[in-house]
Parts: structure tokens; sequence; C-alpha cells
């Protein structure tokens, strides 16, 4: 029985019929974001042709829909320090006074950090060479690079909250009142139909969205993206097979912290050589740190959080932060296989844009106005396909879309970046040479790449600073008490104890509720499932519970890993961390689509 | 008999945001209130659901929800409630913090509903919450009531069942105790508890149609034009916390709620 309201409406609710729209937007990234602002200015502004009309509902004006699998469009997680070229370029006259937690970069420092505990996995030429640094060091055990490579800095940028830069972008978009964004509603699968992509498909209830286009922007890890992988393939060559973890913290700064807002730091050298950090200064004397903990790091217990309590208690850095408190904390995996990770970037009624369409340049450790500029040279493409009345085809997105994209500086400079992060396979030395060779000859050197590397066993990564029975004996221990392996390695190979201070040095678990407010909606299967338990059973790496941001994956019945989906944080690292495979390139960790997740709008 | 309902509600902090009073040169108010991601507001969702719970079970009702909110934060959370039930929404761009004048802002949720053309008092239900997450004054639904001349309010209302037409209200009472009453007929006004109804899941088609409407009803927002005047608050603050955590595994649930409350007991 349908029942209408005195306002046209019907109160029973539920029906399930297919929903008519031009274009369906998957994800509401800085990519969407970038899409959307660019398409709606576009369908707004003054022009003396016909404004276009939809072609799914004819008389209408375009139906543009976008949903967002978070529960709110500001649960995003970034630590943006960016030139913002693209986005300058949409908003010519941005006013950071209009985004909360938005400065301009003002001083801009590159520390590479000593390690003070003499834990850290260092090969012998970096001890070599500490040695020599620490007499050029400062007290708090860094040293100021006198130079930051052209290629590396950020000046004429600006530092973001990416949560309250996409919430003021989304507000944008809604009052043009030209397309909607929907947040809290995941999509499970694109609509495949007669070989071309005809929408998607809602997880809640199986809604059908049908759509000329559909635009991808689910990220690295979303599950449309990665359907469309497993049915058209990756590009002859291209694999997704470089990540990271990038785990941050926003804080609120303490008396005694002198830095100034727009401050930035990048850091090098600890907690591990491969490990990247970074230290920018919002206004209000907050500030948002964190590291990026890479794929190449081949620990077999690696792991994001502890890794970040002993970066922010490194003496350089908590020098500005002991007695903060934290505000907010989160973590994401990111796609480093940069240009090498691109898949088809577009096909019959659909088109990739952002980190998901390997727009991240790896050797400039820039990810957010890439995948903003992927979006706008889309919406420019869409835009003209609209006027000229021409379908959404492959052939055409690749002459509007595309080819705008091989021509643009996003292009330029991802070729120079292909071969940048290659050398890491041969160690941190070569790896650093890479990045300097790519950088400053414009990618014309460069290391090729090597085969994978298969990640180690534990006993062979301690060897020479724990035997094998000791290892033996500590995951033994550890899973008879369901503790996390890293801690317990990481302190027996000499990591120091993190002493909480209740404030910003928490438990994981506290980090997960005062800084990630992490939710899981009720009455929901779980999103992240192990397709077959005896290959869980009889994996021994179970890199997929030491990497878990949240905490949220952890040792059940004989180690084997068991969901706990109140405590995910949506970052997918177990995709790309599970050793085991069901089928080639098929990961035994199947990650659905699903609301919930981080609950904070500053990271 | 069909029923027009008006539900008055406004938007708060998500609850799991740690919050902070902070004194601004216009008085109390909360820490960085625009960067927090906000919620509608848990006690008037809770009557939104029991709204359109009755709704169904009377065809031809029709559901309107009065806001007086920041309209660009009511614009994101009603991308979320928009989803649950249809209703036709009726913003007023304010303040949507808990620092206002709970006089003043009945005056102008009861302004706004009086200006709503076809309102039958014999079909009329005022809902709302009985108390709000961003201030427990438990007035505010009361004060709209007694300004549009509605003389039966129920508050901490917990149920509401028809029967022959009377509306039989559970509601909480003192020394936790709960009474049932008999209203013979609309016009009441019921500020809910927390009802016994979850929460709807969203629904895609349902948001679609009801942003048609309500976007347009947003971009034309009036200011409620709050003075503030006569009212002020002299101190904010937040209850005091205390945060230990433990990890344990296999232990007792007798064990833990013993621990706990030692704890409590300090």
């Amino acid at each position: 029985m349908s029942i209408e309201t005195e306002a046209g409406n019907d109160v029973n609710g539920v029906d399930a019929k297919p929903l008519d729209a031009d274009i369906v937007c998957v994800g509401f990234g800085p990519a969407s974001a970038g899409f959307l602002t660019t398409l709606t200015k576009l369908l707004q502004a003054p022009s003396t042709d016909q404004p276009v009309e939809s072609r799914a509902v004819p008389g209408m004006p375009p139906q543009i829909l976008c949903y967002e699998r978070a529960d709110d469009i500001a649960f995003g997680v970034s630590g943006v320090v960016t030139r913002a070229r693209a986005i300058k370029s949409t908003f010519p006259y941005l006013n950071t006074a209009e985004i909360p937690l938005s400065a301009r970069v003002g001083s801009e420092r590159l520390l590479y950090l000593l390690d003070p505990h003499g834990a850290s996995r260092r090969p012998l030429w970096m001890r070599l060479a500490d040695k020599v640094i620490k007499g050029l060091a400062r007290e708090d055990y860094s040293y100021e690079a006198p130079y930051i490579p052209p290629f590396l800095h950020k000046q004429d940028g600006f530092i973001f909250s990416l949560g309250q830069f996409m919430q003021w972008s989304g507000q944008q978009v809604m009052f043009s009142g030209t397309a909607q964004v929907w947040p809290g509603t995941p999509v499970s699968d694109p609509l495949f139909e007669n070989g071309k992509v005809a929408g998607v498909v809602l997880a809640a209830d199986g809604t059908e969205i049908r759509a000329e286009l559909t635009v991808v922007g689910d990220g690295p890890v979303g599950p449309v993206g990665r359907r469309l992988d497993e049915v058209y393939g990756m590009p002859l060559g291209h694999k997704r097979d470089e990540w990271a973890v990038g785990m941050k913290m926003v804080v609120d700064l303490p008396a005694s912290c002198t830095l100034e807002e727009g401050t930035v730091f990048h850091t090098i050298g600890y907690p591990e050589p491969e490990i990247f950090g970074f230290f920018y200064v919002h206004p209000d004397r907050v500030a948002s740190v964190g590291i990026f903990v890479p794929s190449w790091l081949d620990s077999p217990v690696r792991t994001g959080y502890r890794y970040l309590q002993h970066f922010i208690t490194h003496p350089a850095i908590w020098r500005h932060l002991k007695g903060g408190r934290m505000r907010s904390w989160g973590a994401k995996s990111l796609l480093e296989s940069g240009r090498r990770g691109e898949p088809r970037l577009c096909g019959d009624g659909y088109a990739r844009i952002g980190e998901g369409s390997g727009s991240t340049n790896v050797l400039t450790g820039s990810g957010v106005d890439e995948a903003w500029l992927t979006g706008r040279l889309l919406a420019e493409g869409v835009h003209e396909l609209w006027r000229e009345g021409l379908p959404f085809t492959k052939a055409n997105l690749e002459a509007r879309y595309v080819r705008r994209r091989r021509t643009s500086w996003l292009e330029k400079e991802s070729i120079i970046a292909e071969r940048a992060r290659n050398g890491f396979q041969r160690g941190i030395l070569r790896g650093f040479l890479g990045m300097a060779l790519a950088g400053f000859t414009s990618g014309a050197l460069g290391y090729n790449r090597r085969r994978d590397k298969p990640a180690r066993p534990l006993e062979e990564f301690y060897r020479g600073r724990l035997s094998a029975e000791q290892v033996r004996d500590i995951r033994a221990a550890c899973e008879k008490d369901a503790q996390p392996l890293h801690d317990a390695l990481m302190e027996a190979a000499g990591w120091p104890a993190i002493e909480f201070d209740g404030q910003l040095l928490v438990s994981h678990q506290d980090a997960l509720l005062m800084g990630g407010k992490v939710q899981a909606a009720p009455d929901l299967p779980d999103h992240v499932v192990f397709r077959d338990p005896d290959l869980c059973a009889a994996c021994t790496n179970r890199l997929c519970i030491e990497i878990c941001s949240g905490e949220a994956i952890h040792a059940g019945e004989n180690g084997a890993p068991v969901f706990d989906r109140d405590k995910c944080v949506h970052c997918g690292a177990c995709i790309w961390n599970c050793t085991q495979e069901v089928a080639p390139g098929v990961s035994n960790v199947a990650f659905c689509a699903a609301p919930g997740g981080l609950h904070s709008a500053e990271n | 008999m069909p029923y027009q309902i008006i539900v008055c509600g406004g938007i708060a902090p998500d609850p799991l945001q740690t919050l902070e009073p902070a004194m601004g040169p216009a008085g109390p108010a909360l820490k960085n209130e625009m960067m927090l991601p906000a919620v509608f507001d848990p006690w008037a969702a809770h009557a939104l659901y029991e709204a359109a719970h009755l709704a169904r079970q009377f065809p031809g009702s029709s559901i309107r929800v009065v806001t007086l909110a920041p309209k660009a934060k009511l614009q994101q959370v009603m991308m979320t409630v928009a989803q649950k039930l249809p209703f036709e929404l009726i913003p007023i761009d304010g303040p949507g913090g808990g620092f206002t004048d709970a006089v003043e802002v009945s005056k102008v949720l009861a302004q706004a509903i009086s200006a709503i053309p076809g309102i039958d008092m014999s079909q009329f239900l005022l809902f709302g919450g009985w108390e709000s997450a961003t201030r427990g004054s438990g007035c505010v639904i009361p004060m709209v009531a007694a300004r549009l001349g509605i003389e039966d309010c129920f508050l901490a209302v917990d149920e509401l069942k028809i029967e022959d037409g009377a509306l039989v209200i559970k509601e909480r009472v003192e020394g936790g105790l709960l009474q049932v009453s008999r209203c013979s007929a609309p016009p009441a006004a019921l500020a809910w508890a927390t009802g016994s109804l979850p929460e709807p899941p969203n629904h895609p088609q349902t948001g679609m149609a009801n942003m048609r409407a309500m976007m347009p009803a947003l971009q034309r927002a009036k200011p409620a034009g709050l003075t503030g005047e006569g009212f002020s608050v002299p101190q904010a603050t937040l209850p005091a916390q205390q945060r230990q955590t433990q990890v344990v595994k296999d232990k007792p649930a007798a064990e833990i709620s013993r621990e706990l409350l030692e704890w409590i007991k300090g």
C-alpha cells in the first residue's frame, strides 16, 4: 500500500526500483570533488547555447549523483600539504579563511632523523653515515638539510585538513543545486550491461542507479574500481604493487610550542629508514603529524600505529608536541605505484579518476591536487560531450578526457616519477639515489623495476637481533594472549616501550575512540571476509593482523585472523598486505562496500 | 484519520566528537563548532521516526520538519536524514548550538509553523525531542505548544497508540514511573524521550525525492534573527571525564562489572 503525504511523498518508503541519472559518481574524494565542482560551474556558466538537458530524464536539468561510503563527506583522511595548482585554477581567489584548518605554506624544512634508541634497522653504510651526521646534528637528534630538492617543495601551496576541505567543497557543490552528494551510501558493484558499464549497484538494498556515465573515484581500495580491474584487466605492464599506509594524528599543540602557522617538516630516517614522516602546522595551534609505512618496508610485522608513536616521540618532533593533546587520528592506504598503477582510464560508460586512477605522484609526494586535476579534466571533457550531444563511449571519453590528461602537467610529472621509487627494491641508499636521479634528470635516469620480492619470514627479518627461538617463543606467547606480535618483537629488538600520557600517547584502541571515533553500522554483515579460511590457517605471515590500522583484525583460534568490524577504519591495508591468493592477483581478503569507519572531520 | 505531524528538531554535533566550550565575542560557544560533523538531534530523531511510524498507519498523513540550524550544516545533515523517510523540510537559518534562549527559539519555531498554509488543528500533532543533545532545557516544545494554543502537552513520551481516534500516550514521570494518558483528539504536543523504534535504513529513492524540494527550501531559508536580548550564559563546562583502558581476554562479565564498580567508586 502506498501512502501519499500532502507534500506528495510516499511515507511507505521502500521502493527498490532502479533510479535513472545521467552521471553517477562513486566516492566523494578530491577527484570527485574536482569533477563535480568543475562540472557544476560549467553547467551554470552563462552561455548563449541552449542549457544542457538531462538525457535520462528529458526536460529536466542534468541528473548528477554522487555516492560516498563514509558516514559524512568530511570523514576522509590525508595530511595535505599541496602546491594546489589544480585547486587554485578551479578557485583562483581561494580564501583559506573560509576553510577551517587551512593555511598557506610558510617555512618548509627537510629533517633527517637519527635513531636515538639504536633500534631501527639501519644498514651498515647508514650507521656509519649517522656517526658523521651526529657531529653536525642538533641535540634533538635531527639534521636539517640545507636544501630541499625543488621536486619536493610545496612553497606557495596550502596546508589543508582533507576532511574540512572536502566538507567545504561538498557544500559548494550541493548549494549549486546541480548535483547531489549522498554520504553513508556505499556502492557495491558496477552494473554491467551489454559489455559496458551502465551504472552502479548500491550496497544497502541493491538499488540500481542507471546512468550513461559512471565516474569511478572510490580510491585505491574501492570495490568498484577493483571490480573494473578484474573484469577489464590492467593495461599491459601495469600493476598495483606499491602501497603505503598513511597514518596521522591531528594535535592541539602545547602552549610551549613556538612553531608558526604554515610550518612544514618533511622527515626521513626514522623510525625506520624506509618510513617518511610529516608535520604541518595549521592555524589556531593545531598540527597534523604522521608517517607513511610503505609496502617495501619488508618487515613481516609492519605496523603503522607503533611506528607513529615512535615518530612523534622522536626528540626533534616531541619537543614541539610534548604536552599536546590528540584531537583526531586516522589512517588510509595509498597507492604508490604511480603511473604503473594506472588502470584503463575509461571504457564505454565509465571513466576512472583520482588516486585509484594512478594519479598520485610518488616523487613529489603529492596526490590530492593531482586527483583534483583528474576530476577537473574529466568534467571539461564530459561537458563538451554533453553540449555536442555525443554519447559517453570509450572513444569519446578517450578523445575528450584521456587526451586532456595526456597533455597535462599531471602526465608530464607522472612520467618523471615513473622510476623514482624503483631503487628502494634494492635498498635504502639506492632508493634515495633513484629518487634524486629521477628528480634531477626529469626522469631521464632511474632504476628499472625488479621482480617483486615475497615477504621475508620473521626469523630472517630479525636475524642478528633476535634468534629464531626467541621469535618462535614470542609468536607463541602473543598467539596465546591475543596480543599484537609487532609490539612484542619490537620491544625485544630494542624499541622502548611507549609510556602513555593519556592525551597524546594513548593505546591503539584509545586512538580509535578518542581520535578516530570509529563506528560501524549495526545489523550489517562483516565487510572484510577471509575467502578461504584454510589459506589463513596455513599462512605464517599474517601481515593482515599486524598492519591493520584499527586492530580490527586479530588472531583467533590457531592464530588465524578474525575480523571485528566495529574497529575497522576502512583503510584497506588488509587487501594489499595479504600474502595469500585465491586466484592469480586475487587476495584472500575480500573487502566489501560498507558504511561506517572514521567519524572525525579533521583528518 | 490522517494526521498533520510537525516535528521540531535541530542539529547537534556528532555525539562521538570531543566538545569544548569556548567564550566567543557573542558569549559561550563550542570551539570549532562549524568544523564538527553534525547529526540530526538524537532526541528529535526519535520523534521523527515515531512520526513516520504513525503516518504509515494513517494514509494521507503528512510530516514536516521545522528546523532552526545553520543552513550549510543542515544541508549536509539532511543528505543522511532525507534518505530515511519522506518529509517536507522547513528550514530556518540560525545558530545550532545550545547557547540560545529557549524562549526566542520557541517563538521562531511557532512563527514558522503558524506560517504553514492549510494546518488543520483537528489533525495537528506537534512532535519534538523532550530534550536535545545540545541542551537539556526540556522546555522548547511546551513553549511552542503554548504559543500555538495547544493545551495538551506530554513530556518524555515513550509510546503513542491510536485507539478509536484517541491518543493513548505513555510518558515518563518522576520516580521512574510511567504514566498512560488518553487524549481524545488532536491537537496535542508530544515531546519524545527515546521511543522504541530503530533508525530506519537509508533509502536512496526517498532521499532523492525529498531533496528535490529540500534544496530550494534550504536556499530560500530565512535568517532566524535571534537577538539574545536579556539572555546570558555566564559559564559553560563539560562534565569531568576520566578514561582508563584495559585490553583483556576471556574475562568473565561478573569480574568486569565488579572492577567497573570499584573504578567508579574510586
